[in-house]
């Protein structure tokens, strides 16, 4: 039987001067980690921005749970957003969507 | 837990700056934040810097940073300022100045340049003079942000040896944003999962920007009360005005 892979959700919020937008942001994430960790950890880490809001900022990104210290480490790294300076903010961590939601909640 | 930051950049002359910069820190989590003042700040500035950061939730602590050329020049500066401030750092330029400076215990913070890993001076000797006195190895965050390529790769290397030794000699660390910007700032969490880097366990990072900096803040100002003494004694009953 095929083990299934355990992933974590970050809820995750992006800052910079202007609105930036969803592949900029999944292209800055990607490209943190495969500059911090190389192309085997990037591979490890199995990132999938999985929801974006322009307006506010805020994002879910998925990963793999071994990956997580990782890239929470590239997330924190993050200094520009396209051509913008930037940072992004890990803000919770959940196993499913499902309870991320029910933690955004309280934010 | 509180969380300290001790060493916001952020601008003496622009309030407004300050302003956007201590608010940040407040949203980010931060419940302790100090800024490098110069040595001939007017009283105002300060009072001004501790409303901003009353009104945010913060505690302000005063912060020195001197860049003696030589180690006479340190103990001129160290005598001068001392009590003027709660936390004292020294910028280590050559050896001579980070051996004073560990070996001192008016040295609370031993800062290091980012600019190559050879004119960073926290080595053996260092450590073990550090372990004796009170002082601590500063750990500023955003020199990791500010660079990129082969210059983070030998940033990195020198800051996981720097804590390597650090460890095995017992001198505690801190780490600081050292953020210019709010762009710079991140929240504690971030910078303990960043402090991975270079081979700082996530509890030991929080507690290098917790328990450690609080300790060393709460520490220097019951030194600057009135009734304290020397180290472990104090005037527990008597007349000392201001005193709490």
């Amino acid at each position: 039987m095929i083990k299934q892979i355990r992933r974590r959700y970050l809820f995750l919020r992006a800052e910079s001067e202007m609105p930036v937008e969803q592949q900029a942001v999944s292209d800055a994430i990607f490209s943190a980690v495969l500059r911090l960790f190389g192309e085997v950890g990037a591979t490890q880490a199995a990132l999938r921005l999985i929801r974006f809001d322009g307006k506010t900022g805020f994002a879910v990104v998925r990963c793999s749970h071994t990956a997580l210290p990782m890239v929470k480490a590239a997330v924190a790294s993050v200094t520009r957003i396209g051509s913008q300076s930037a940072a992004i903010h890990v803000l919770r961590v959940s196993g499913t969507l499902k309870a991320l939601g029910r933690k955004i909640g309280s934010v | 837990m509180k969380f300290c930051d001790l060493h916001l950049c952020a601008s003496v002359m622009d309030l407004e700056h300050a302003k956007r910069m201590i608010a940040k820190s407040s949203e980010l989590g931060y419940g302790q934040i100090a800024v490098p003042l110069s040595a001939n700040v007017k009283e105002e500035v300060v009072k001004a810097l501790q409303q901003m950061s009353q009104r945010s939730g913060l505690d302000f602590v005063t912060r020195l940073d001197l860049a003696p050329r030589n180690p006479g020049e340190l103990l001129s500066g160290l005598r001068r300022f001392r009590r003027r401030f709660e936390v004292v750092s020294v910028l280590c330029g050559s050896k001579l100045v980070a051996g004073q400076a560990a070996k001192d215990r008016r040295v609370d913070l031993l800062s290091f340049s980012s600019v190559g890993a050879k004119r960073r001076y926290f080595g053996f000797a260092e450590a073990e003079l550090a372990s004796g006195s009170s002082a601590a190895l500063e750990i500023e965050m955003a020199q990791i942000l500010k660079v990129e390529g082969p210059a983070r790769v030998g940033l990195l290397s020198s800051l996981r040896r720097e804590v390597s030794i650090s460890k095995s000699y017992g001198v505690p660390l801190v780490i600081s944003s050292g953020a210019t910007d709010t762009l710079f700032l991140r929240r504690p969490q971030d910078y303990a999962s960043l402090a991975s880097l270079f081979g700082l366990d996530f509890s030991l990072a929080l507690k290098s920007l917790s328990e450690t900096p609080v300790g060393l803040v709460e520490k220097n100002r019951s030194k600057q009360r009135p009734s304290y003494l020397l180290p472990g004694v104090r005037i527990v009953k008597g007349s000392c005005e201001g005193d709490d």
